[in-house]
């Protein structure tokens, strides 16, 4: 670890708190429905949306409207987007003349997509027409991002009314998250990257001479936008397969920068816009912080491990001190690479600027464990906020009953009923991530799929999953994606860790809305100090440290030890 | 108090033996669903045995390791159904004291209760149990109570030591606030006729018998809460144990059904799973044992939750009677004469205010007591005239309501005046004295706080408890006074409707109410109340309305119970984060056991230096299993609770329970460890 490195970590973390806080108070009165700095330009193209949709703005829904319009947008999203896959053969835009997208490739995108994980088992270029491309897939980069933000501000709500029967209407939040938030930012970070150099075109390709004479055709397109909004909307799609670590995806260090920058603002900011929502900044404030040591922990265990070099090329002699480069670009080396990995895996962006595989066992750790953890430091957007909060609820519960009172979080009564919800969702994660684990290693088909053996293969199965449950798509790499039983079951996975967690979420929602808020004293124990933040790590580590421990045990833990101990599989 | 239904210590010998055997009896299946953690526990320990025995019948070595897995789980579930029959045993106790005083009861039922001129007279003998609502029993001196109801006749001095514990005898009365008799207390004195007005079976001490045995108890809410959280954490460690076979078949391990349980048992939270009833019961324990009768263990959890506490002045926070304080003479008249005057005036006076004034004589001022002599003609007080006093030869020595006595002066003067309005100010009484037609002077008589009240209001405060004081009193005084005792708010001039309007208006702003209360207007607000208790000495009316019933009839307990409810919860909360933090150590001893063979390496998370695998995984379940025992004093005894406020107790409680249930199984497991392996065990 050098200094240098650390202080390019700080510098983007410190950049990216200073964004967000006001971003925080943007975000908070978008979704609160008030007027905004764009409210003059946007509100005719919003109004006109919801005339055109027969959408009335003022009516609110019901926790089950709420998730029954949600649930329907996600159907339809899925079911077009699936059908857009399998007939593109017949459809116009398809100057390649590609055939229909096989059943079980295009479930597993649609659901990919859908649920915010861009987890891509096929490659882009080969695979899908232009017109999948951008109706079906770059479309649902912004409204699957937007859905996240609406969820989670549909359970802020629910915290911050008393006694109201609605939580918000999901058509507003939707139109107005995509609107207000996600375009204007992607435009503005979109020509921040064409300033950096990043291509963005409509022409397709440049035929180009290469020094020895030889020709190549040099692949070029709307990079900067796509990018924009794969950061922002945490998707993680890219526009080539080597993702972010392709040079004209992030063609240099302040590239990189202004990415990492970008997949971690709006998850921030909502955390400080939950703080706005509910009229206590220190509330907001409290999770931010929590986030971001939860964050900053793991980028630092990941720079350690990667900027310590692999102990079996330096016992033959390759010199350590440039750190563990393989799978890294040159431009970024080990500690933006470290944060890239954190970042990404902390969001349910997925976008990659390193290969994690090629981490070292404790530094691919921490990608891993990141998404064990359900990505909520800081989480997707909108999907981290909530993700949080019902690990919050579950913490208050439990210290709540310590300071002699019915659990309560800001005001509202945790009962049996808001428990069974939470355990609920909890539940989901390990139910997926080890089931399907389990399942996988069991099977010939499973381990068919494996490039290695040992305690990284495990590593590899777990990885896709954790990544798929998580709606996070980052790849481990390693594992051969594109296979029936993995299409199905990874597409199966994402339909779990999305939906079946995030409707016991708005259940909760609906049922923190129609209570009272109990009115708080010195015997309520506050929500905003470092004590709060101390027993929010210490239940999101204990809680998912019980959970994954034997799993990750057998898989990253015992490679670092056989790696010391200089055995290899 | 001198307590007839004693009560038993903590590990009691006979409640022991009883506890023993009630934990066998308790293994019944049906019993034991209600209980998730312990049912699971149950289910795979007969799993463990059917090894056990497949081992044993195959000789396969393995025999000695299953066996005592399968032993030791067994103990995870006895012991939690002895820490649960340990909490009921002293209920139980209890329950058959009382149940004495209720089955050999004789009534005297009248025959015919609307003739009321020889009423006394013709009644039937029948058993308490064949009462009937609105049945009109006799009771006279020296019988038992046949039921609750209400003295319809009479006037009687009866014991009721039998359910309060408290052997001084209370008069209870037909009318007013002291009509309320409860069944199997002793009257022994006079008679009265009682109109019963409970069934046989649901009377008080049916209550209170069920109560103490925990017959009826039902799961609280939050407690119904916390077994969800239990269950849900109980599946999660199901589905990674589950799932953990196969991952080690990849690993290239296989493991025996009989460890990959040990290690689900050690996960699943046993330890609060265990204890969880037994807190319970023993929290509405330790309020019965504090003379108080809850309705609902509800009741109880949301004394926790109170947040506002209303609470009457006279009685709870200063003494039921004013005292007299200062002696102000007029201009003119000495304060040695006018001391001596009042003190004469009120020797003869038995009413409190009148002690009062020769107390302060006496024991402030130094005077002796002076002899009236045999031919002073002592004046009464009277509601009428508002006067009382004691002519003397050559004296005419008159004391009272300051109006009363300058009505038959000969003038007023202004210094007189001065000092009426400063104590009237000041919250306080003004006593005229006046001799031979002659004002003297006035006598401040005030509230006495209750001396310690001021400092447990402060202790209130810091719990974050409001306190509101109710009282008749006009604004000025009730101010005064609430100043004085330092509570944060007050009621003035109080009709009955205001508490409940009160009451409604704090709920409304989502605060939870206690109070208590005893007459049958205090009825509504008791009722309203999130927590309202009942005097024992209160009407029925009251005691219906409320959900707990103090025994004691003292208002200032409320804090008490407050802090009970605190105590129930915080158990709750500490144990299953002790339970939860327990099982970090428990991975660190079981998975390097799981796993050296396939993994050498693994032997590197063995930071214990666990002596073998096999007695690494029975050291983690042997722990597992007695931590329930150790714990048990500490689920009945409670956490103790301080009021330092919610951060305060927060940090300490994780401080002890979170981190302390972090580090004591690795000191624990490494013990016993040593001492499974010293003798060969495994």
């Amino acid at each position: 670890m050098t200094s240098i490195g650390l202080a390019q970590i700080a510098i983007v973390l410190i950049a990216v708190v200073v964004a967000a806080i006001p971003l925080g108070g943007y975000i908070a009165r978008v979704l609160a429905g008030e007027r905004t700095l764009l409210s003059p330009a946007l509100s005719p193209v919003e109004r006109a949306f919801y005339r055109l949709a027969g959408v009335d703005p003022a009516r609110e829904q019901s926790w089950l409207s709420y998730t029954m319009a949600m649930l329907a947008f996600s159907v339809v999203g899925f079911a077009s987007l699936y059908a857009l896959q399998r007939l593109q053969a017949y459809l116009p835009l398809n100057p390649q003349g590609f055939g229909g997208v096989p059943a079980d490739l295009a479930f597993n995108t649609s659901m990919s997509f859908v649920t915010n994980t861009n987890w891509q088992n096929y490659s882009g270029e080969s695979t899908m027409s232009h017109l999948t491309q951008m109706l079906g897939l770059t479309v649902h980069n912004f409204v699957s991002a937007a859905t996240g933000l609406a969820m989670a501000f549909a359970l802020v709500r629910g915290l911050s009314r008393a006694e109201s029967p609605t939580i918000g209407n999901f058509w507003v939040d939707l139109t107005r998250s995509t609107l207000y938030v996600l375009l204007p930012i992607s435009i503005v970070v979109a020509l921040a990257l064409v300033a950096l150099g990043v291509p963005q075109t409509l022409q397709a390709s440049i035929d180009a001479t290469t020094l020895e004479g030889a020709k190549q055709t040099i692949a070029i397109g709307p990079m900067a936008s796509q990018e924009a909004i794969k950061e922002l909307g945490t998707n993680g799609g890219g526009f080539f397969n080597a993702n972010s670590s392709h040079p004209f995806e992030s063609p240099n260090a302040l590239s990189n920068m202004l990415e990492i920058w970008a997949l971690l603002v709006i998850p921030f900011a909502t955390a400080f816009a939950f703080g706005r929502a509910v009229l206590d900044f220190r509330q907001g404030r409290a999770i931010a912080i929590t986030m971001m040591i939860v964050l900053v922990a793991g980028v630092l265990v990941a720079y350690w491990a990667e900027a310590g070099g692999n102990a079996l090329l330096t016992a033959i002699g390759v010199d350590p001190s440039p750190g563990n480069m393989e799978g890294k670009e040159v431009r970024f080396g080990p500690a933006m690479s470290a944060l890239f990995a954190a970042a990404t895996t902390g969001t349910s962006c997925g976008a990659v600027n390193a290969m994690h595989d090629s981490f070292m066992p404790l530094g691919g750790l921490v990608p891993l464990f990141n998404m064990l953890m359900g990505s909520i430091a800081p989480g997707g957007v909108g999907a981290g906020l909530y993700g949080f909060l019902v690990l919050a609820i579950i913490a208050v519960f439990v210290a709540g009953l310590m300071v002699g009172r019915t659990p309560e979080y800001l005001g509202k009564k945790i009962e049996a009923r808001e428990m069974k919800l939470a355990m609920l969702a909890v539940l989901i994660y390990p139910l997926s991530v080890l089931g399907f684990t389990a399942v996988s290693v069991m099977l010939e088909t499973g381990l068919a799929s494996l490039n290695n053996a040992g305690p990284h293969g495990l590593s590899e199965i777990l990885y896709a999953f954790a990544s798929a449950t998580d709606n996070n798509g980052s790849a481990f790499a390693g594992l051969t994606g594109n296979t029936l039983w993995y299409n199905t079951t990874l597409g199966a996975a994402m339909l779990l860790g999305r939906f079946a967690f995030v409707i016991p979420v708005l259940a909760i929602a609906g049922s923190f809305a129609a209570k009272k808020k109990v009115a708080a004293s010195v015997g309520t124990f506050p929500t905003h100090g470092p004590l709060f933040i101390g027993l929010l790590i210490g239940v999101i580590v204990i809680l998912y440290l019980l959970q994954y421990f034997p799993a990750i045990a057998l898989g990253p833990i015992v490679e670092h030890f056989a790696l010391l101990a200089g055995k290899t599989f | 108090m001198s307590h007839k239904v004693a009560a038993p210590g903590l590990f009691d010998a006979g409640i022991i033996r009883r506890a023993a055997i009630d934990a066998f009896k308790k293994l019944d299946p049906r019993r034991l669903a209600r209980n998730p953690v312990i049912f699971v526990t149950e289910i795979v320990s007969a799993v463990v045995t059917a090894f056990f025995v497949r081992d044993l019948l195959a000789q396969n070595g393995v025999a000695s390791f299953s066996g005592q897995i399968a032993a030791w789980l067994w103990f995870t579930v006895l012991f939690a159904n002895f820490a649960e029959a340990v909490a009921e045993g002293r209920g139980k106790a209890q329950a058959d004291a009382l149940r004495r005083t209720r089955s050999d009861t004789h009534a005297k039922r009248l025959v015919d209760p609307q003739n009321r001129s020889r009423m006394k007279d013709v009644y039937e003998g029948v058993s308490a149990l064949d009462l009937r609502l609105g049945d009109v029993v006799l009771v006279e001196a020296g019988d038992l109570i046949p039921g609750d109801g209400e003295v319809i006749e009479g006037v009687a001095s009866v014991n009721e030591s039998a359910i309060t514990g408290e052997s001084a005898p209370v008069i209870r009365e037909a009318g007013g606030d002291r009509s309320a008799v409860t069944g199997g207390t002793t009257v022994l004195s006079d008679w009265i006729t009682v109109k019963i007005t409970a069934a046989p079976g649901s009377t008080f001490i049916d209550r209170m018998i069920a109560l103490v045995e925990g017959a009826q108890r039902q799961k609280t809410p939050n407690e119904i809460a916390l077994s969800i959280l239990l269950s849900g954490l109980t599946i999660i460690f199901l589905i990674v144990c589950v799932t953990l076979w196969p991952l080690a078949i990849y690993s290239g391990a296989t493991l025996s059904i009989t460890v990959l349980i040990a290690l689900l048992i050690c996960l699943i939270p046993t330890t609060i799973g265990g204890l969880l009833s037994a807190i319970g019961i023993a929290g509405m324990d330790r309020l019965i044992r504090f003379n108080v009768i809850a309705t609902s263990g509800r009741a109880v959890e949301a004394a926790g939750d109170v947040d506002t506490l209303l609470l009457d002045k006279t009685g709870t926070i200063t003494f039921g009677d004013r005292m007299a304080d200062e002696f102000v003479p007029i201009d003119g008249v000495s304060e040695r004469a006018f001391v001596e005057a009042a003190l004469l005036a009120s020797l003869a006076d038995e009413t409190p205010e009148g002690r009062s004034i020769v107390a302060l004589a006496k024991n402030v001022l130094g005077f002796s007591t002076p002899n009236l002599g045999a031919d002073a003609k002592i004046v009464p007080f009277s509601a009428h005239t508002r006067i009382s006093g004691v002519d003397l030869p050559g004296r005419t020595l008159r004391k009272g309501a300051v109006d009363a006595v300058a009505a038959n002066v000969r003038s007023v003067p202004v210094d007189f005046e001065r000092a009426v309005e400063r104590i009237s100010r000041a919250g306080g009484t003004p006593l005229a004295v006046s001799e031979n037609g002659r004002l003297l002077g006035v006598i401040h008589l005030k509230d006495i706080i209750k001396p310690d009240i001021k400092s447990r209001f402060a202790a209130l405060r810091a719990m974050g408890i409001k306190t509101v004081m109710v009282t008749g009193d006009n604004p000025i005084t009730a101010a005064a006074i609430a100043g004085e005792a330092g509570v944060d708010d007050f009621i003035a001039q109080a009709k009955p409707e205001d508490k409940l309007s009160y009451i409604r208006r704090e709920q409304q702003g989502g605060r939870l109410i206690a109070m208590c209360g005893d007459g049958t207007n205090d009825a509504p607000a008791l009722a309203q109340a999130d927590v309202g208790v009942a005097m024992q000495t209160g009407t029925q009316a009251a005691r219906e309305a409320g959900n707990m019933v103090d025994l004691d009839s003292d208002p200032t307990k409320l804090i008490e119970i407050v802090a009970i409810g605190k105590q129930l919860l915080m158990t709750r909360g500490s144990l299953t984060t002790f339970s939860i933090a327990n099982d970090v150590a428990k991975y660190f001893a079981i998975i390097p056991a799981l796993f050296v063979v396939a993994y050498p390496e693994l032997e590197a998370l063995n930071v214990m230096k666990l002596a073998s695998p096999q007695s690494a995984i029975l050291s983690a379940v042997i722990f597992n299993a007695l931590i329930i025992i150790a714990l048990i004093p500490l689920a009945l005894r409670g956490v103790p609770y301080r009021p330092v406020g919610a951060a305060a107790l927060l940090r300490r409680n994780l401080l002890i329970y979170g981190l302390g249930g972090l580090i004591a199984p690795f000191i624990g497991i490494k013990i016993i460890d040593l001492a499974v392996s010293a003798i060969h065990l495994a």
